[in-house]
C-alpha cells in the first residue's frame, strides 16, 4: 500500500503520460467525460459519474475497421492498425470495471474481437473506490463492491491523500514506474474508508432492489408480459440510456465514402433506434415497445442465459440520471416486482 | 395537484375523456415520468410538482390517434407547442381536453447536483402550492437548502409568460419567473469573432453523443421518418465520422425547425451532455424577429409564419452579406 498527496497528482499524471497514453475524467464545457490527459486538461476526480462510462477507452463509439482505396485500376485494402501503445485509464469506478467484465464475455469469446482484445491487452486500469456513492447507485445489487474495485490498481480517497494499491501484474508494473512519487502507507486509513463506503451504500434507496425472477429461464414469462405495453409509453426512442451505459455492446458497421476511398467503420448502435438490426429482409423490430423490451430483456434475461447467470447491468445508475423522461432499469424491475408480471 | 387529480377523476367518470396524460411519481424525489392514467385508482400515482418539466404536447400526436379524448396537462409554455402542432395538422384539437396547469417554474436536477448536492433522499418545496422560495433537500450527507430560482431550468428564467395559449380549463395559479432577457446570450455570441464563435460551438457540440434525445423530444421534430434515420443517407444518425461531424446534425435540425420552434427548451433540458442547444433556435427566432417583425411560433393557430409566407417586404438574401 502506497499513498500520494492530491497536490502531487499533476506530477503523477505527467509521469504516467511520459511513457503511456493516459485517459481520465476531464471536464469540458461543464461536463465530465473520459479524455486523454494533457497539461491544460481540467482533470475532475470529484464527479462520481462521468456522463459516458469509460467504455470508449476499450470500445470507442466510432472506430475505423479498414479503408479501401482505388488507384487507377488497382484496389487496395488497408486494415486499421490494432492498438499497440500501452495506455492507462485512471479513475474508473468499480461498476465500470465490472462493465468491462461484461464486455469481455462478448468480445473475447470466439470469435475474438481483435480491436477490443488489443486494447484490453495494452490497457492498465487504475480504479477509484467511490468516496461518496449517490442515490442513483445500485452496484451492490449486481454484486459489485464500490469500496473494492477489481482493477489493475486501486486508489482510495482519504482526506487530502490518495491511497494506492497494485492488484495485478500490470498494476505492479505501473506502480513501479511511478514509485518515485508514492510513499509507503499502512492500510488502516483505507480500511476505515471502506467501512464508511459500505455504510453509505446500505443507506442508498435502490439497495433493496430484488432481482428475483430475472434469469435465463424467465424468457417467455417476461417477454409476453403485458407490462411492457405500459412501461415503454413515455420512451422517446432516443439512445441516451444505451450510449451512457458501460455494458451496452451492440454496434453497427457503416461505410463512409470520400471520393477515391471508402472507409468502413463501426459505431455504437442502440436497440432504441428504428434501424437497429435492420437487414436486407427488412423485418426488424417494428414497434417502440419491442425495442424498449429488447434492452431490458437483453440485460436481465438473454445475457444471463448465455453467461452463467451474469447480468449485463452493473448498477452504475447512469440511465437513471440521464433518461430524458425518467425511465430506467430500476423502474422496470420494480414494475414487474409490484405486479408479478401480470396486469 | 390534488385539484388536478380530482378534476381528472371527474372527467374520467363522466366519460368526457378516456384517459389522462400527466406525470407519475418517480422512485426518487425528482424523477416523475410522463404517464397515461385510465382509472381513478391509477391516478393515485399522479404527481405535479417542480420536476414535471417534460412538455407533454408531443405525446398528443400519438394520443390523437386513440379512441376518445385525452385530458392533457399543459404548462403555459407547453401550450405554444400544442398550438404549433395544431397548425401543422399533427394533433387533433378535438381529441384533447386541455387542462392548463399552473406553473411556478420547473426545476433542473442537473443544476441541483452541480451545486454538489448528492445522495438525495427527500426534497421539500417543489410543490406548486408551496409558497416557499427555497428547496429543502435531505441527503445522506446532511441537509441542504437551495433557492428555488437558482435551480430552475434555463427556459424558466426567460419565461414567455403565465398565460396559456390554448386550454379548455385552467387549474392552479402561475408565478412570474422571468428574471433574464431571452436574447442576451444570443447577442453575446453574435458579438464574438467568427473564430470565437466556432470555438464556442465546437467545444459545446463536441460533447454530443448522437443520442438524438434533442430531436426525439422536440415537438417541432415530428417527421414520421427523420432524414438522419434513413439507412440510405451517408451521414449516420448514431455516430460521428469525424471529430466535429455532429455540427451537421445540429445545424440541419436548427434550420428545419426555424420559424416553427416555440423555444420550449426541451432540447436543452434533455441533453445528457448539457449542451445549450436552445441557443441555435433562439438565434433563428431573434433573426426572424429582426427581419420580419416579432413573431412567436405557437402563439396562435391561424397566422401565417414569416418563413412560409412570401411578401414584398421580405428581407432579401443579400441581407446575409450585409449583416456579416
Amino acid at each position: 500500500m502506497y499513498k500520494i498527496a492530491k497536490e502531487n497528482l499533476s506530477a503523477l499524471f505527467r509521469l504516467i503520460a511520459e511513457t503511456r497514453e493516459l485517459y481520465l475524467p476531464v471536464k469540458t464545457a461543464g461536463q465530465t467525460n473520459y479524455a486523454a490527459w494533457s497539461e491544460d486538461a481540467e482533470v475532475d476526480l470529484d464527479t462520481l459519474k462521468t456522463v459516458k462510462s469509460a467504455k470508449d477507452a476499450f470500445f470507442p463509439q466510432s472506430e475505423g475497421l479498414y479503408t479501401v482505396k482505388k488507384e487507377g485500376k488497382k484496389i487496395s485494402v488497408e486494415p486499421e492498425a490494432l492498438k499497440e501503445q500501452d495506455f492507462v485509464v485512471f479513475g474508473m469506478k468499480a461498476c465500470d470495471v465490472k462493465g468491462l467484465e461484461v464486455l469481455d464475455k462478448v468480445f473475447l469469446s470466439d470469435p475474438v474481437d481483435t480491436f477490443y482484445a488489443a486494447r484490453r491487452d495494452h490497457g492498465t486500469i487504475v480504479a477509484m473506490a467511490c468516496h461518496e456513492p449517490e442515490e442513483t447507485c445500485f452496484c451492490k445489487v449486481f454484486g459489485v463492491d464500490a469500496a473494492e474495485p477489481k482493477s489493475d490498481a486501486a486508489v482510495w480517497t482519504v482526506g487530502e491523500e490518495l491511497y494506492w494499491k497494485a492488484l495485478t501484474e500490470k498494476g505492479e508494473a505501473l506502480t513501479e514506474s511511478v514509485k518515485e512519487l508514492l510513499t509507503d502507507a499502512d492500510e488502516a486509513a483505507v480500511e476505515t474508508e471502506k467501512e464508511a463506503i459500505h455504510k453509505i451504500v446500505e443507506k442508498l434507496p435502490y439497495m433493496n432492489l430484488s432481482l428475483e425472477g430475472w434469469n435465463g429461464d424467465a424468457l417467455s414469462e417476461k417477454f409476453d408480459s403485458p407490462i411492457w405495453e405500459e412501461l415503454y409509453k413515455p420512451c422517446l426512442a432516443c439512445g441516451t440510456c444505451t450510449f451512457v451505459c458501460p455494458t451496452c455492446q451492440c454496434y453497427d458497421i457503416k461505410d463512409y465514402s470520400a471520393g477515391d476511398k471508402v472507409s468502413r467503420y463501426r459505431c455504437w448502435d442502440s436497440c432504441m433506434y428504428s434501424d437497429f438490426t435492420m437487414m436486407a429482409h427488412g423485418n426488424n423490430r417494428t414497434s417502440q415497445m419491442q425495442r424498449f423490451r429488447q434492452r431490458f430483456m437483453h440485460k436481465l434475461v438473454y445475457y444471463p442465459a448465455n453467461n452463467d447467470g451474469m447480468y449485463s447491468c452493473v448498477g452504475c445508475g447512469r440511465c437513471v440520471e440521464k433518461c430524458p423522461q425518467a425511465l430506467n432499469i430500476v423502474k422496470v424491475i420494480r414494475a414487474f416486482q409490484n405486479q408479478g408480471g401480470v396486469k | 395537484m390534488q385539484e388536478l387529480v380530482n378534476r381528472a377523476k371527474e372527467l374520467l367518470a363522466d366519460g368526457t375523456v378516456a384517459r389522462v396524460l400527466g406525470w407519475k411519481a418517480g422512485d426518487l424525489p425528482y424523477n416523475p415520468e410522463p404517464a397515461y392514467f385510465e382509472t381513478a385508482e391509477e391516478l393515485d400515482d399522479f404527481v405535479y410538482n417542480g420536476f414535471c418539466g417534460a412538455n407533454l404536447s408531443k405525446y398528443m400526436i400519438e394520443a390523437s390517434k386513440l379512441e376518445g379524448k385525452t385530458m392533457v396537462c399543459l404548462k403555459p409554455c407547453d401550450t405554444y407547442s400544442f398550438n404549433q402542432l395544431i397548425k401543422e395538422h399533427r394533433v387533433d384539437r378535438d381529441k384533447a381536453y386541455i387542462v392548463g396547469a399552473g406553473c411556478k417554474g420547473k426545476l433542473d436536477i442537473e443544476k441541483i447536483k452541480k451545486k454538489g448536492i448528492k445522495g438525495i433522499e427527500l426534497i421539500e418545496g417543489a410543490e406548486l402550492t408551496d409558497e416557499a422560495d427555497t428547496l429543502t433537500i435531505q441527503t445522506i450527507y446532511g441537509n441542504k437548502t437551495v433557492a428555488y430560482a437558482d435551480v430552475m431550468l434555463e427556459r424558466c428564467h426567460v419565461c414567455k409568460g403565465k398565460e396559456h395559449m390554448v386550454y379548455d380549463e385552467l387549474i392552479g395559479d402561475s408565478k412570474e419567473t422571468k428574471d433574464a432577457e431571452r436574447f442576451d446570450r444570443v447577442a453575446e455570441i453574435e458579438a464574438m469573432s467568427p473564430e470565437e464563435k466556432f470555438a464556442f460551438f465546437q467545444k459545446e457540440l463536441s460533447k454530443c453523443i448522437r443520442c438524438n434525445a434533442c430531436r426525439n423530444v422536440c415537438p417541432a421534430c415530428s417527421c414520421r421518418k427523420c432524414v438522419f434515420d434513413s439507412t440510405k443517407f451517408d451521414s449516420s444518425q448514431k455516430a460521428n465520422v469525424d471529430s466535429f461531424e455532429e455540427k451537421m446534425f445540429h445545424i440541419i435540425r436548427a434550420f428545419h425547425v426555424a420559424g416553427r420552434c416555440t423555444d420550449c427548451g426541451e432540447c436543452s433540458r434533455v441533453c445528457p451532455q448539457g449542451i445549450p442547444l436552445h441557443l441555435f433556435n433562439r438565434k433563428f427566432i431573434k433573426d426572424i424577429d429582426e427581419l420580419y417583425g416579432e413573431y412567436q411560433a405557437g402563439a396562435d393557430t391561424t397566422s401565417k409564419a414569416p418563413l412560409t409566407n412570401y411578401t414584398f417586404e421580405d428581407a432579401e438574401p443579400s441581407i446575409v452579406g450585409k449583416r456579416g
